[in-house]
């Protein structure tokens, strides 16, 4: 992959700094990004690493506690391992669903005609772009004004409104629709953008070694060469499986009806805007980020060689 | 336009061989998934051209009996009752859009060409921080976030409404992604003939990046087209216009129709976007392919 291969920097302190003025062009390339990525990124990361074993209410400076905050997570918060579980299964239930749906949708709107392309993608994508939760709110609002129960009701299958927003039973399955309807996001546009820069000679060169289906021709041409877009459309599918909680708390409000749909971003939101225990909700935050990154490495494993 | 032909006779060479029905399966298949997909969105729309006393009528009714735009009207009247006149946030939010989708684009492809394609010391650390960076979620970054801004003294000034979106993380992981599968040659021979880095990044790599490119403009613009001036800033004339207009049509479901016709507006601009970038991304296929 990398051009530069010549020579390892193994030549001690000095061979180090030969090889770094060496690639000073490369510093120069990325030093604009670099600069805003470590003072607005980096530093706040860095310095909210240690939160997590902190007391910090925001008001004072905030008191090293230990591990303490992470034991009560475990062992005396049951709102927490609840939410674990919303979490797995939420995450379970929309992530390769929607992964697996960014993916085809993006290949099938590949076949349609230029302006076809143009039309779905944007179909596809508008739910991304629009703040709507007040349509939703209002599609399955639980009196009969609601769209969902006046279709249920003229239909015959259900003779009184159901209360899909706060009743225990749907606002999980509720959050999931939502989430999905939503989900073709930035993976969704990565993968149209890498169907779009597949080199049209490798469709020809696929013709004349025989591939005649489409079907062949996903797996045999465009498969291979989409890897680095599958990997980046994994990692937000990732991040927007693991992290959903302004979802529901926009649409089955906060806390929902016995935490039913409480996930763990939820939990730290509580806790961090609510109760400003900002140390308590960075430990939250931490066990999630241990989760995802271990997710990412395990999808990383999986899409193997193409993720260099 | 003559774009669009060409690439539509070429694409009916490739696809010769196929069968027609399996076109206009999927155009069906595509067709139904679409109108699901679609149905909030029109019914954002119908509702914000829906008169009050339509909203909450049963049977609730799929299009407007008596459309109106005084949802619109109203949203306005409320954003003109400001202090500061309405121009100004309009001001504001193109300006910080416009910053920030320029900065953006053009420092991630750079950092990202390098990224993907050189390797120096300390490439592989930067690498693996900007995925982890992309993963890394925590209530508390906006606190840290603050806190570094106010030691800067950007605090209520455009740069502290700019300057954290500039370095998006996402950003650059998409760029460096698409450039990786650039093949090594093309920028073997540009070196050869002598090309520094600055020039085979913008005039090798990124002409044939478009599709990436154009995405990344589209992500840049709606992230920063949606900044909440929050917390940072707290002057009314440095706030933007999906502040105000949410303010202006923040109160539940009494005010429907103010928040639908809230939402229609502030989606114009991103659809625009997103119709001019997809336009480009979707005429590359007719022209460009990567020669080896």
């Amino acid at each position: 992959m990398a051009v530069d291969t010549k020579k390892s920097s193994k030549g001690g302190k000095g061979g180090l700094w030969r090889e770094i003025k060496r690639n000073k062009a490369c510093y120069g390339m990325i030093a604009p990004f670099m600069i805003f990525f470590i003072v607005f990124t980096v530093i706040p990361v860095l310095m909210s690493l240690p939160m997590g074993f902190t007391d910090f209410n925001m008001a004072q400076p905030p008191k090293f506690v230990g591990l303490s905050n992470y034991t009560t997570l475990f062992l005396s918060d049951k709102i927490f391992i609840r939410s674990i579980r919303v979490t797995i299964v939420f995450a379970l239930l929309t992530g390769p669903v929607s992964y697996v749906l960014c993916f085809l949708l993006a290949w099938l709107i590949n076949e349609m005609n230029p302006r076809l392309k143009t039309v779905f993608t944007l179909i596809f994508y508008a739910p991304s772009m629009a703040n709507v939760y007040t349509v939703w709110k209002i599609i399955f609002s639980g009196d009969m004004n609601g769209y969902m129960n006046s279709i249920l009701i003229d239909l015959g299958i259900i003779s009184y409104p159901v209360q899909w927003l706060t009743d225990g039973r749907y606002v999980l399955g509720v959050t999931i629709v939502v989430q999905l309807w939503i989900s073709l996001g930035a993976g969704f546009l990565a993968l149209r953008a890498g169907f779009q820069n597949i080199d049209r000679s490798m469709y020809e060169a696929g013709a004349i070694e025989g591939i005649r289906t489409r079907w062949q021709e996903l797996i045999y041409i465009v498969i291979p060469s989409m890897g680095p877009q599958l990997m980046f459309a994994a990692v937000m599918q990732i991040v927007s499986s693991f992290t959903a909680g302004t979802v529901a708390q926009n649409l089955v409000g906060f806390p929902s009806t016995d935490y039913k749909a409480h996930t763990i971003m939820t939990h730290a939101f509580d806790y961090g805007w609510q109760r400003f225990e900002m140390g308590y909700a960075s430990a939250i935050c931490m066990i999630l980020f241990v989760a995802m990154f271990l997710c990412s490495r395990l999808i990383a494993k999986v899409l193997g060689r193409y993720t260099d | 336009m003559a774009n669009v032909d060409t690439s539509k006779l070429r694409a009916s060479n490739r696809q010769a061989g196929r069968k027609r029905w399996g076109t206009v399966f999927i155009f069906l298949l595509l067709f139904i998934l679409g109108l699901f997909m679609a149905l909030p969105i029109y019914l954002t729309l119908v509702m914000s051209v829906k008169p009050v006393e339509e909203l909450f009528v049963f049977p609730p009714k799929l299009y407007a009996v008596r459309p109106t735009l005084d949802n619109f009207r109203d949203m306005f009247r409320v954003l003109h009752q400001n202090r500061v006149p309405f121009s100004r946030y309009v001001f504001n939010s193109v300006f910080v859009t416009a910053a920030v989708t320029v900065l953006q684009c053009v420092f991630s492809s750079m950092a990202a060409f390098v990224l993907a394609k050189c390797r120096f010391p300390g490439s592989k650390l930067i690498n693996s921080v900007i995925v982890i960076a992309l993963l890394y979620q925590s209530s508390v970054i906006y606190i840290m976030q603050y806190i570094v801004m106010a030691k800067l003294h950007m605090i209520d000034t455009y740069m502290a409404l700019i300057f954290p979106a500039v370095a998006s993380p996402m950003g650059l992981f998409l760029m460096r992604q698409s450039i990786s599968t650039v093949p090594d040659s093309i920028i073997e021979a540009a070196k050869v003939d002598g090309a520094g880095l600055f020039r085979i990044c913008w005039q090798v790599v990124m002409p044939n990046q478009k599709p990436a490119l154009m995405t990344l403009i589209i992500f840049a613009f709606q992230g920063a087209w949606n900044i909440q001036t929050g917390s940072v800033v707290l002057k009314e004339q440095y706030k933007t216009l999906p502040t105000v207009v949410s303010q202006a049509a923040a109160s539940g479901l009494a005010r429907a129709g103010v928040a639908m016709a809230a939402a229609v507006f502030l989606l114009i601009p991103p659809v625009v976007i997103f119709m001019l970038a997809q336009r480009q991304v979707i005429e590359t296929m007719a022209h460009s392919g990567i020669k080896e």
